[in-house]
């Protein structure tokens, strides 16, 4: 299994179909619900990478929202440090070799344990860069955050130019490619031997270790994995937003993280893509509907995990197989 | 040499509060295997509920008044978690992990909207009582009396549940759980009551925490976030269920910060998260883990 046997499937077509029409997307939707899909791509960049870690590996997270923050904060370093290396070709890289350093140290710790403590211990781990970035203020900009300016992208520069014309045009491309590029490299992981051998150890530790697969080694690459891709959604977010805060170190950050992949169904591939970017729009309605918009999130979370576990892409392919099945019993 | 016993005083202090709120998230943990993230707002319910008894009932009787505070604090965050275990943890017992957590996630958002939409957005100060107990003096140096009360009351709570679970019927059924669920449940315990009764008293531990605060620190918005992350670094450290475990995570971390804030301010909580890494490096399964 490859890249190349993805591209053979049915279900591609789809993908590119998808693919087209989110080409088409900045003529149609207004600007300032394109910059919301934006940041919902960044998300969903993120979420890719943290159900690596969660439906293919069984590892529940809670501390992702540092290493976020570390592909933002590369970002925003650099820019302030190295003005020179302010390009986007250059600037990706670096906050994802930020975002693999960061996430092997976290992972080697992290890792010793499974289940519910692997998520304190990530939990507690994420707010060592929370406490960071707060207190090495005078290198962060501490909670004021850091201005990110616009990036010079391969050679060309967009000085003067407004934050939306940048974002709303060249911007939205790379952004596409380079999340239509995150999703095909995660289905050939999780569709790769690799990526078996993690779904195995996730059903059962003890046979997978007897079948020689080394298991902690394994879970270490699954985090590495998953945290370049939450770096990635870092950096790309950063663009988008302009300015990056301690807060989305912050553990509560995390917590959305986790809701906006339950909330699309992780155990749906694309589960987490629709859920990021659903969420984005639910936390918007929610902030500028009411100063209790804690409250509101909070209330559906809990309707969602009672009533409706599987998400939303889970509840539409039971749905689905429900309807499909029930004219074949009535015939049976 | 008088400033080094003020830093270890000071480092007893923060982690006689410490203590009570991670015995608390120990016994979730221990019996029911739920980690409690809305275990910080709990201890913000206890302190709003505290800070507002002593500030809003005059100024005659300040102490009386923390007494009043300190039980209808541990009162109240104990019938909240009672009425929360009912309604919305108990159907999670047979759910994965990460609905569990997602749904102790939720009740924290829900629970730090209804702290905003009871009590405001204000602070709530209550430092009568720390003023009127004073001080006392350790050479050149004052040292509050209030200090040594709230590590007081701290070991009364932690000696009253280390009776309860060391002595009484109720507290060795619910170290059967925590040992084996299906086994005790098996030997004819209701375990559907004892977690409940569980859950409260972990919460009724984390009310009383938040209130012991409250005289020193004005009850804000999101005060409940920090101990919570201390108490899971508590939790890691001492070993799950344990309450020796509880009470010496809870004093490493507590002297910890005491002299880091002093000697390292800027990496005193990464210092903590190092020593955490290192113990659990070499014991995995935390000091007194099983």
């Amino acid at each position: 299994m490859g890249v190349k046997s993805i591209i053979f499937k049915p279900k591609f077509l789809v993908y590119l179909g998808c693919f087209i029409l989110l080409l088409f997307l900045p003529r149609v939707l207004p600007i300032y619900h394109l910059i919301l899909f934006e940041s919902g791509i960044t998300f969903a960049i993120m979420a890719l990478g943290f159900n690596l870690l969660l439906r293919y590996t069984g590892l529940l997270s809670f501390g992702h929202g540092a290493l976020f923050a570390v592909g933002a904060y590369a970002v925003g370093m650099t820019g302030e440090y190295f003005p020179d290396l302010y390009r986007i070709e250059i600037l990706i890289p670096i906050a994802l070799l930020a975002s693999l350093v960061v996430s092997t140290i976290f992972g080697f710790i992290c890792v010793r344990h499974t289940r519910i403590f692997f998520s304190i211990l990530a939990l507690a781990v994420s707010m060592v860069i929370y406490a960071l970035l707060i207190k090495l203020y005078h290198i962060t900009g501490g909670s004021d955050g850091i201005h990110i300016e616009l990036p010079i992208m391969f050679g060309k520069s967009f000085e003067g130019m407004k934050r939306f014309e940048f974002l709303s045009g060249a911007y939205y491309y790379l952004l596409i490619c380079v999340f239509a590029a995150s999703t095909i490299i995660m289905l050939a992981i999780v569709n790769s031997p690799f990526g078996k051998a993690l779904q195995c150890i996730r059903d059962n530790e003890v046979r997978a270790e007897m079948i020689g697969i080394r298991v902690r080694r394994y879970r270490l690459y699954a985090f590495i994995l998953s945290g370049l891709f939450t770096g990635l959604g870092g950096a790309m977010w950063s663009f988008v937003n302009g300015h990056v805060t301690p807060e989305i170190a912050e553990w509560m950050f995390s917590g959305e993280i986790v809701y906006m992949t339950l909330l699309g169904g992780f155990m749906v591939f694309e589960g987490p893509i629709i859920g990021a970017i659903l969420f984005t729009y639910l936390r918007l309605y929610a902030v500028t509907m009411t100063q209790y918009w804690m409250f509101l999130i909070g209330a559906t979370l809990i309707i969602l995990v009672l009533l409706l576990p599987e998400g939303i892409t889970g509840g539409f392919v039971k749905l689905v197989s429900k309807i499909r099945r029930t004219p074949s019993t009535g015939v049976a | 040499m008088e400033h080094w016993v003020i830093y270890i005083l000071n480092g007893l202090y923060f982690a006689s509060f410490l203590f009570l709120t991670s015995l608390g998230l120990s016994i979730i943990l221990g019996v029911m295997g739920i980690l409690n993230l809305a275990h910080g707002s709990l201890f913000a319910i206890g302190a709003f509920v505290a800070a507002w008894i002593v500030g809003a009932f005059g100024s005659n009787s300040p102490i009386t008044l923390l007494f009043v505070g300190l039980l209808a604090a541990l009162g109240v965050a104990g019938v909240v978690g009672l009425a929360l275990e009912t309604s919305l943890i108990r159907p999670m017992y047979k759910r994965a992990l990460e609905y569990q957590l997602l749904i102790t996630f939720g009740i924290l958002l829900l629970i730090e909207d209804l702290i905003k939409m009871i009590w405001g957005g204000t602070a709530y100060y209550a430092s009568k009582p720390f003023t009127v107990m004073g001080s006392l003096s350790i050479g050149d140096n004052q040292y509050p009396y209030y200090f040594l009360f709230a590590m007081l009351i701290s070991m009364l709570a932690g000696l009253s549940i280390w009776m309860i679970m060391s002595k009484t019927r109720v507290g060795i059924m619910l170290r059967a759980i925590s040992m084996d669920r299906e086994m005790a449940q098996a030997m004819g315990i209701q375990v559907g009551r004892l977690n409940t009764l569980a859950f409260g008293m972990g919460a009724a531990l984390a009310g009383l925490a938040g209130a012991l605060i409250v005289p020193t620190t004005p009850a804000l918005l999101g005060i409940g976030m920090d101990p919570l992350i201390l108490a899971f670094i508590v939790v890691v450290l001492g070993g799950l269920g344990s309450l020796k475990g509880a009470l010496v995570g809870s004093l490493i971390v507590g002297e910890t910060r005491s002299l880091g804030i002093v000697f390292f301010p800027e990496i005193e909580l990464p210092l903590l998260f190092l020593i955490a890494v290192i113990i659990l490096v070499f014991k995995p399964e935390g000091l007194f883990g099983r």
